[in-house]
């Protein structure tokens, strides 16, 4: 049982539908079993503890060996799951059950991060060192501070992107010249134009949550770790958004948007850290071609 | 039975027939027919043959009785998303003629299928020759009555009636009621009632679709009608309830009579327990008394009087539950076993991985697991009782949890309404299996 998860990964090897799903969740397993203890598999039930008080910094550094592993697991699983969720079936409507099911699997875990926020806070200090390794296998999907300190532009950006909506289409080009030198100063990462054709907010964030990669890469700053867990976003976590455009089936114009959108980003990728970059592109293109 | 302590299991493979991907297997009321429905949308029927008195360690074999294309692939031009054609549930109608009838369903369109013999044909008319070219009136110079001459069987099927454009999402379940003359249809959010002569219009009875879809957190994963209630139906949901309605109660019912949930076990509490409690198959025993649920892990008898817990449980591969976090990321933990009483209710079936089916004697508590598969099986052999090592030493014959295919399942099987005869589908083979009559 303790080495389920690499002998797990054979018996789905051959199933060729599930082949995007191989690469990265293969990934994800190695960083989990390279960290965990003897009991791993949190499917187990571990049991949850409540932290009231101070006693509970005792009970937190006795169990400590625990947490970090349990973390690390939870997160993994609620990026599998939103990788499960945004995957889309060309031409077949998914199956609505799977997708709820899901959707309340995430929410689930969604709710417990929000309950135990100040454990990642500790956990982040005391493995600086898995940091990085955290941020690769677990953060693909999440948003930066970095994106909320940037906070005017985003709200404007948004509201942009509604008006061009409504805009007639004379005042495109004007509107889109506009925006461009708003966003000049900032980096050359943000892929403004092809933003702006897709209101669905999942779409917008797995933009900037490469670009958190990239910032955050070139910041190679410990803090910055920090910062990533406190402010999660919970709007990312935004099932609604999620099941809302699921319900809409633009399914197709998602996929679409997800190949133009990784073919953008090799182009524009931060040359400080090229490496890594490239890794992380690697790792894009996984998810993206599926 | 075959579940008897003093002989040892004896349970004869009998046939094995390939087909595309199997979606649905179901007997008829007599038990002579059996219907398949596959994901290329075509129903094959298999006619038990008559018992051969020189051969009396066995009922009949059965063998192909007819085969159609029940439904055709379609495409949705406003979504932009193709209709699947495999066929998602058949269901018989009791015999009332020589014809026969059934009920079949893809994602979104119910047909009524006639099923006829054909064995006479006319011969000597008068204006046609018999190839069917029409004879020139004038050579005709005397009259004579045709007559019906025996020709070889030949069995057709014809639609009768098309049930189509009620359904926004994809039907899982059809349920005939045992007045015989309206029959129940449910989708993920929605079940709909039909008169089965009547196509174009269905009365909506239940309806569990949020005025907001953002709110959505709980589907319909399964519906049936009560044996023997006409007014009465239950549905079960991806949350683990059942919900048993009352059609004189009003006329949406949207309200249950009773509500069928079991309390969740703490010490089992993961991120998993919800997806593990969808309820995937729903059956009311023949008695009408039971209901029988299929959850990922295990099969639970309910009595109707009894909502807050089932009276039995049963662990179909509770040494899955330690391997939930590889099952969610290949989605086989999303896969929708069935379940299925046999004629006296006194045994429960279903279906596992690896070609593994278990059947559950009620009565002696007793369960065996078996496999269906070619290799293992020579027509009329006896099968062997298979074993799953969970932990630990694995015993000689014993197959341990990490060899199991996870690909080779067995999502549908069948019992025979009157003897003891199953049909179990693994993904392209119908198995037929008999217990031993000494």
């Amino acid at each position: 049982m303790e080495t389920d998860d690499r002998e797990g990964n054979r018996m789905w090897e051959e199933d060729s539908s599930h082949k995007h799903l191989l690469d990265v969740s293969s990934w994800i397993n190695c960083i989990v079993a390279s960290k965990t203890t003897k009991d791993t598999m949190f499917a187990r039930g571990i049991k949850r503890k409540c932290f009231d008080g101070e006693e509970d910094i005792e009970g937190t550094l006795a169990g400590f060996k625990s947490v970090p592993s349990y973390n690390l697991q939870r997160q993994s699983l609620l990026d599998m799951s939103l990788v499960k969720l945004q995957l889309c079936h060309m031409l077949v409507e998914p199956n609505l059950c799977r997708s709820v099911l899901i959707a309340n699997t995430v929410r689930q875990i969604q709710e417990e991060m929000t309950q135990d926020g100040t454990w990642q806070v500790i956990n982040a200090q005391n493995t600086g060192q898995a940091s990085l390794d955290r941020l690769v296998s677990s953060d693909i999907l999440c948003r930066s501070t970095k994106e909320q300190n940037e906070g005017k532009l985003v709200p404007s950006y948004s509201g942009f992107s509604k008006d061009f909506e409504n805009t007639p289409s004379q005042d495109i080009i004007s509107d889109l010249s506009t925006v461009t030198s708003v966003q000049a100063p900032r980096n050359p990462q943000s892929n403004n134009v092809w933003e702006m054709e897709n209101s669905q907010e999942n779409r917008g964030n797995f933009q900037k949550s490469l670009d958190q990669i990239f910032e955050t890469l070139e910041n190679k700053n410990p803090n910055s770790v920090e910062d990533l867990f406190s402010d999660v976003d919970n709007s990312y976590y935004d099932l609604d958004t999620v099941l809302t455009g699921m319900m809409n089936n633009t399914k197709m114009g998602h996929c679409d948007v997800l190949e133009s959108f990784s073919s953008q980003t090799t182009t524009n990728s931060n040359s400080n850290c090229k490496s890594d970059i490239n890794e992380l592109d690697h790792i894009v293109e996984i998810l993206v071609e599926s | 039975m075959w579940l008897n302590q003093e002989r040892s299991t004896d349970i004869l493979f009998l046939f094995g027939y390939t087909a595309d991907i199997i979606s649905t297997v179901e007997f008829n009321h007599s038990g002579e027919l059996l219907a398949t429905g596959d994901k290329g949308g075509r129903v094959v029927i298999f006619q038990q043959e008559q018992e051969n008195k020189t051969q009396t360690h066995s009922r009949g074999e059965y063998n192909v009785y007819s085969t159609f294309q029940s439904h055709e692939p379609e495409f949705d031009y406003l979504k932009s998303l193709e209709i699947e054609e495999k066929i998602n549930k058949i269901r018989w109608l009791p015999q009332k003629n020589a014809a026969q009838f059934l009920l079949s369903t893809n994602d979104k369109t119910i047909k009524l299928w006639k099923i006829s013999e054909r064995d006479k044909r006319p011969e000597g008319y008068n204006l046609k020759e018999e190839d069917g070219r029409y004879r020139d009136p004038t050579t005709v110079t005397t009259l004579r009555v045709p007559v019906f001459r025996p020709m070889d069987l030949m069995v057709e099927a014809s639609p009768r009636r098309i049930f189509a454009n009620a359904h926004t999402y994809h039907i899982n379940s059809i349920s005939i009621n045992s007045d015989y003359e309206t029959y129940l249809s449910a989708d993920d959010l929605r079940i709909n009632l039909w008169h089965l002569e009547i196509t174009d219009r269905s009365f909506n009875i239940v309806d569990i679709k949020p005025a907001n879809m953002e709110e959505l957190t709980e589907v319909i994963t399964a519906a049936e009608f009560h044996p023997n209630s006409c007014n009465t139906f239950v549905y079960s949901s991806s949350k683990g309830t059942i919900r048993l309605c009352d059609m004189r109660a009003s006329a949406l019912c949207d309200r249950h009579s009773k509500l069928f949930e079991e309390p969740e076990d703490p010490s089992n509490r993961s991120f998993f327990s919800e997806i593990i409690s969808s309820i995937s198959d729903v059956k009311f025993s023949h008695s009408g008394r039971y209901m029988m649920t299929r959850d990922y892990l295990s099969v639970k008898i309910w009595d109707l009087n009894m909502e807050n817990r089932p009276v039995e449980t049963y662990q179909v591969h509770e040494y899955l539950r330690s391997k939930l976090c590889s099952l969610y990321e290949n989605d086989c933990i999303f896969d929708k076993f069935e379940c299925c009483w046999n004629g006296s209710d006194s045994v429960v079936m279903t279906g596992s991985y690896n070609n593994f089916f278990r059947m559950f004697d009620r009565n002696t508590k007793r369960d065996i697991t078996l496999e269906a598969s070619r290799e293992n099986n020579k027509p009329r052999t006896v099968l062997k009782p298979r074993k799953v090592c969970a932990s630990g030493k694995r015993k000689k014959d014993e197959i341990s949890v990490d060899s199991l295919d996870f690909n080779k399942k067995i999502l549908h099987t069948a019992w025979h309404p009157k003897e003891n005869i199953i049909a179990v589908a693994t993904t392209n083979n119908l198995y037929i299996f008999q217990d031993k009559v000494n």
